[in-house]
Parts: C-alpha cells; sequence; structure tokens
C-alpha cells in the first residue's frame, strides 16, 4: 500500500512486468527504462573519469585499467548499445509527442527499428574501436 | 447534470488554478519538457561523445590532456556530461517513482538520485576545467 500518511492521495503505479504480455512496444519501453539506469551508472563512470584525468598520468592509468578489464569493457558495451538505444528512443518520442506515429503498426516498426538501429551502431563503434586496437 | 458533464475536468478546477497551469503535481510540465528538452540536446551530444571515445581510447594520458585543452573539447564534453545529467535525474526519479511505492523509501532515493547526480556533474566540470585550464604547452 501506499504510505498516505501525509493525507496524500494514492497515486497511479506503473503496471510490473509480470502483468502485461511480451511485445514489441512494450519491450522498447521497459528496455528503455533499464537503459535509463544503465546510462546514470555511465554519467557517474564519465565523471569519475574526467576527475581521474585531472588526478593525474598515474590515476588515470589505473581508471583506463579499470575500464579496460573484462568486466569493465562488459559494461562500456552495454553503455554503447544504451546510448544509442536512447538516442533512436527520444527520436521516437519526439514524434509520438507531435501526436505522429501511434498507429500500432507504426510504433511496432519504430521499435524494431530503434533496437535494430542500437544493435547496429553498438556492433559498427565496436568495429571501430577493434580496428584501432582498443582492445 | 448529465453524463457529459461529469467527465469535463473544468468544474473541479478553480479559473485561478486554471490560469496557474500547475495541475495536482504544482510544478506543471516542467518535468516532462525538461527531459524532452535534455534529450533532443543529448541526441547530437552523445554522437559526439561516441566520436570523441573513440578518438581517445587509446590515448595515453598526456595526449588525453592535450584533447582537453582544446575549447571546443572542454566545452562539448561539460555539456554533454550536464545535459546527461540533467536527463537521466529527471528519467530515473519516474523510474523510482513508479516502481517504489513505500514513501520514505521513495523520497530517500529520489533526493539520492538528485544528490548522485548535482556531485557527478560537480566533479566532473570541476575535474574538466582543472585539466583544460592547468595545461602547459596547449596550442
Amino acid at each position: 500500500m501506499t504510505d498516505t500518511s501525509r493525507g496524500l492521495p494514492e497515486r497511479p503505479m506503473s503496471p510490473h512486468l509480470q502483468v502485461w504480455r511480451w511485445h514489441i512496444t512494450m519491450a522498447c519501453s521497459i528496455l528503455h527504462r533499464g537503459c535509463v539506469v544503465g546510462l546514470w551508472v555511465g554519467a557517474v563512470i564519465l565523471a569519475g573519469w574526467a576527475a581521474a584525468l585531472a588526478a593525474g598520468p598515474d590515476a588515470y592509468a589505473s581508471y583506463v585499467g579499470l575500464l579496460g578489464s573484462p568486466i569493465g569493457k562488459l559494461v562500456l558495451l552495454g553503455e554503447t548499445f544504451a546510448v544509442f538505444f536512447n538516442v533512436a528512443y527520444t527520436i521516437r518520442q519526439t514524434f509520438w509527442d507531435a501526436g505522429k506515429g501511434f498507429a500500432p503498426r507504426t510504433a511496432d516498426m519504430t521499435g524494431a527499428m530503434a533496437i535494430a538501429f542500437a544493435v547496429v551502431a553498438t556492433i559498427v563503434t565496436w568495429v571501430i574501436a577493434g580496428g584501432i586496437g582498443a582492445f | 447534470m448529465s453524463k457529459k458533464d461529469l467527465f469535463q475536468p473544468q468544474q473541479f478546477r478553480t479559473p485561478l488554478s486554471r490560469a496557474r497551469g500547475m495541475g495536482a503535481s504544482r510544478h506543471g510540465v516542467s518535468h516532462f519538457i525538461t527531459e524532452r528538452v535534455s534529450g533532443l540536446a543529448l541526441a547530437p551530444l552523445t554522437v559526439w561523445g561516441a566520436y570523441a571515445a573513440l578518438k581517445q581510447v587509446r590515448a595515453p594520458h598526456d595526449v588525453v590532456v592535450q584533447w582537453m585543452a582544446q575549447p571546443v573539447n572542454a566545452v562539448l564534453l561539460s555539456l554533454l556530461l550536464i545535459a546527461a545529467l540533467v536527463h537521466l535525474q529527471s528519467a530515473v526519479q519516474v523510474v523510482i517513482e513508479d516502481y517504489i511505492e513505500r514513501f520514505t523509501t521513495k523520497t530517500a532515493l529520489v533526493i539520492g538520485n538528485l544528490f548522485v547526480c548535482v556531485l557527478a556533474g560537480a566533479v566532473g566540470v570541476f575535474s574538466i576545467l582543472k585539466v583544460a585550464l592547468t595545461v602547459t604547452g596547449a596550442h
């Protein structure tokens, strides 16, 4: 139950995953939320990177070494996907805000396109990174 | 009173509340607008960020410092970090409000989210400026 000790009326909650049938638009929505939380961590990692750079060569080498470790690379791979998926999702939402793209088939298609774009852009980015000897 | 009248929200609102346009939340649609506008700013900034990350990923400390000393890089990276944190603070707050029921837990997480975002922004921008403004031999 929502705590109403302050006299606040109960506010609606989001439906949880278990009461939804899996579907592309719903999957995009929950994926977007997951990506947002992942990017929140990514923004903290970015701020930490700047702090390590400012702290000097040794601190920077340690921090980059941490990011270059297997777990670090896995995190960065996830962040790459999250960044590109959110770029696509934001563009999709902007059309929604203009009242366009709500037809079920259009929404399905743009959702699939957002995921496809994120997958392709992530692969391209990491292929380029591999090409310049980043890992 | 006809059934149609019952569904007219105006009858429950005073003219003053309509003029203020703040709704039940008392902050109107500012949260929504903040998320959308920061999201639009981030679309080009994050693509630049991915490009910049690829350029610097193999670079040693002194090369990255020289890169950061370029005003365009220091400014764009600061903008990327600030826009991202503004956007993510709003976005994560919505996730917290949607899934956390208990008032005290929810409030603690919303405030903690704000504090972490502001701290990351302060540390990040200070560090960028420190590197950009104290580098010697920058061109």
